[in-house]
């Protein structure tokens, strides 16, 4: 039972990452309507610029996250200028193909710049606590109750403030939102930033657990489509639902089933599943 | 028409000398292996190019399928069957695949084939590293034996290249008959309007189905091709930046033409070569050329080449008419 209960702990933990950055590809994958396949990328950048700020500049790890998100924020209006936007009225194959060429970019820019091996911040928070038979590290706990934070302060600011009703008008109904006064292209870059800013949070916590590397990215980036795809595209709640179930699945089928073939339940349960619906659990019919 | 028929032909025969003579001309080991493996990849980017610029589907599994031809080759080879057994049998079995994975993921469309697809690739390139018994692992297959034709085996880069060269020419030609057949522009009417080509009574799903399990077929030769070449090969030829690779190709070359895929496979790897110094940068410059070409030439650089020339030959008849039959006759 011991087992049991440290891998939930474990999948809780892994999932307040997948839901936070499943959360911000849903805003723009299912809200802008941009496949944001580079959004795995970013998150690694996250955990590189935090690494950088720690290592070479002694900033504390509070510093270094509010360095990241900046620059990951800045970063990201930046993708949507460059990358996407010109791509604005194309077919979504097209940003599609736009966003790897992006991601090639910031791979080899963090393994020129950072070197291809994996490196490790140093952890802040190093003491464990005994609950109930599971060792949880202070790191850890942290990591779940930040993300769930940032989850809750993402809702309000979407639901209560102004920012964030617009962009909610500019999902529902882009012209309408533009006829009533919205800046719809301040609204892309805002959600943008949002996206890349919390994907660099989500990082920064992450990366004193594990080591980071150059290629953390590209794994976390497909699990996040397929929990955006599959918790239907744009909503929110299934972003965070989906991001903890996966989260807890993977744990349990790794701790039980086998850990080699951990990283093959989220891609099969895809291929599964749009065999039965081909739009997703809660399809929307995609352009 | 005639004459252009006749002109082309002339081309075309060139073309089939000079790859022909190339090798007496080229002695060096080192270039001879890069245009061998460029040759191998040809054939990959060809078949990438019926399921992604024909048909319009952007299958992102390529690798996958890739590998799946690569260790079945070299599975069965190494268990005592011969190459020429071996390899349609290992490009039927990746056809096969493709078939069970176009069931259920070409009922989706867009950005959800193409991440779903590129999900198949991540599993097939971990099953592949944790797979011991049968693929080695993560150290991969050894002593793959070269391919033999009666007392002859290929292990001079002449006769290699000679060998790649009738597979890329095979491929070449089924990928001509198939674009200029009905099933062809059956493929390119699923890609400019599916629900048009529907209301036509194509059966979209199955011409997309087709046309995966071709691409597939051509991906898993590319690979058989591969592995017996090499000698060696771990699950690193699953990963998804051999795919990128070859959509960099693809789309620098020219999508939805026939020469384009080559023309990428051969100028990317060459101008490599020249750019050694830039190595490392290799992926941004990779990077950066697929964006500038999706945004500006998403066409590629057969297709800028054909719009060229179809300005040059309206200006032409526009000059050799006096200028007003030309502009109705284009009308």
């Amino acid at each position: 039972m011991d087992l049991f209960f440290q891998q939930i702990f474990n999948g809780i933990m892994m999932g307040s990452t997948y839901a936070v950055v499943a959360l911000g590809l849903t805003l723009v994958y299912g809200i802008l309507h941009i496949p944001n396949f580079a959004h795995g990328h970013l998150y690694m950048l996250g955990a590189y610029v935090s690494f950088f700020a720690i290592t070479s500049h002694g900033l504390g790890f509070w510093a270094a996250m509010a360095v990241s998100v900046a620059v990951l924020a800045l970063l990201g209006i930046v993708v949507e200028r460059v990358v996407y936007r010109p791509l604005k009225d194309q077919p979504h194959i097209n940003s599609f193909i736009s966003a790897i060429g992006a991601l090639m970019i910031l791979e080899t820019w963090v393994i020129v710049t950072w070197g291809p091996q994996a490196q490790r911040i140093p952890n802040p928070y190093p003491g464990a606590v005994e609950l109930l038979g599971i060792t949880m590290t202070q790191q850890r706990l942290l990591l779940i109750v930040s993300a769930m934070v940032l989850i809750i302060l993402l809702q309000i600011f979407i639901k209560k403030t102004t920012p964030g009703t617009a962009i909610e008008a500019v999902a529902q109904n882009r012209e309408g939102a533009m006829l009533v006064g919205i800046n719809v292209d301040r609204i892309f870059s805002l959600t943008f930033a949002i996206s890349t800013g919390t994907a660099a949070i989500a990082a920064t916590l992450v990366a004193p657990i594990f080591m980071i590397s150059p290629a953390m990215g590209a794994l976390l980036g497909m699990k996040a489509f397929v929990i955006v795809i599959l918790g239907g595209l744009g909503s929110i709640p299934g972003a965070i639902v989906g991001g903890y179930f996966l989260g807890i699945v993977e744990a349990l089928g790794g701790g039980y089933i086998s850990a080699d073939y951990k990283d093959v339940i989220a891609f099969g349960a895809l291929l599964l599943i749009l065999a039965v619906k081909p739009n997703g659990l809660f399809g929307k019919e995609v352009a | 028409m005639a004459v252009k028929f006749i002109r082309e032909k002339w081309f075309y025969l060139l073309l089939l000398a000079v790859s022909l003579a190339l090798p007496l001309v080229i002695t060096d080991r080192y270039i001879f292996q890069i245009i061998i493996m460029s040759m191998v990849f040809s054939i990959a980017t060809l078949s990438m190019n019926l399921i992604l610029g024909y048909t319009g589907q952007a299958s992102l599994a390529h690798a996958g399928f890739f590998a799946i031809g690569a260790y079945g080759l070299g599975i069965m080879t190494k268990a005592g069957l011969s190459f020429w057994l071996a390899l349609p049998a290992a490009s039927l079995l990746s056809a096969l695949v493709g078939f069970i994975i176009g069931l259920p993921t070409l009922r989706t469309r867009g950005s959800y084939f193409a991440i779903v697809t590129l999900c198949f690739g991540v599993i097939v390139y971990i099953v592949i590293g944790n797979l011991v018994e049968i693929t080695g692992g993560q150290t991969g297959l050894l002593g793959i034996p070269l391919p033999q034709l009666g007392g002859l085996v290929f292990n001079t880069h002449k006769s290699q290249y000679y060998l790649v060269l009738a597979f890329l020419l095979l491929t070449l030609f089924v990928m001509h008959r198939l674009v200029y057949s009905l099933l062809g522009l059956g493929f390119m009417s699923v890609r400019n309007n599916e629900a048009l080509a529907e209301s036509l009574g194509i059966n979209t799903f199955a011409t997309k189905i087709i046309s995966f399990m071709t691409a597939n077929f051509f991906a898993g030769m590319a690979g058989g091709i591969y592995a017996s070449l090499m000698g060696s090969i771990s699950p690193s030829v699953a990963s998804f930046s051999h795919t990128f690779f070859w959509l960099v190709y693809l789309m620098l070359g020219g999508v939805a033409t026939l020469a384009g895929p080559i023309i990428g496979a051969f100028a990317i790897p060459v101008l490599m070569e020249y750019l050694q110094f830039l190595q490392e940068y290799r992926l941004i410059i990779f990077g950066a050329l697929l964006i500038i070409i999706i945004m500006y030439f998403p066409r590629g650089l057969m297709g800028g080449i054909n719009s060229l020339r179809d300005k040059l030959s309206k200006a032409y008849k526009l000059r050799k008419t006096g200028g007003k039959d030309g502009i109705t006759a284009n009308k």
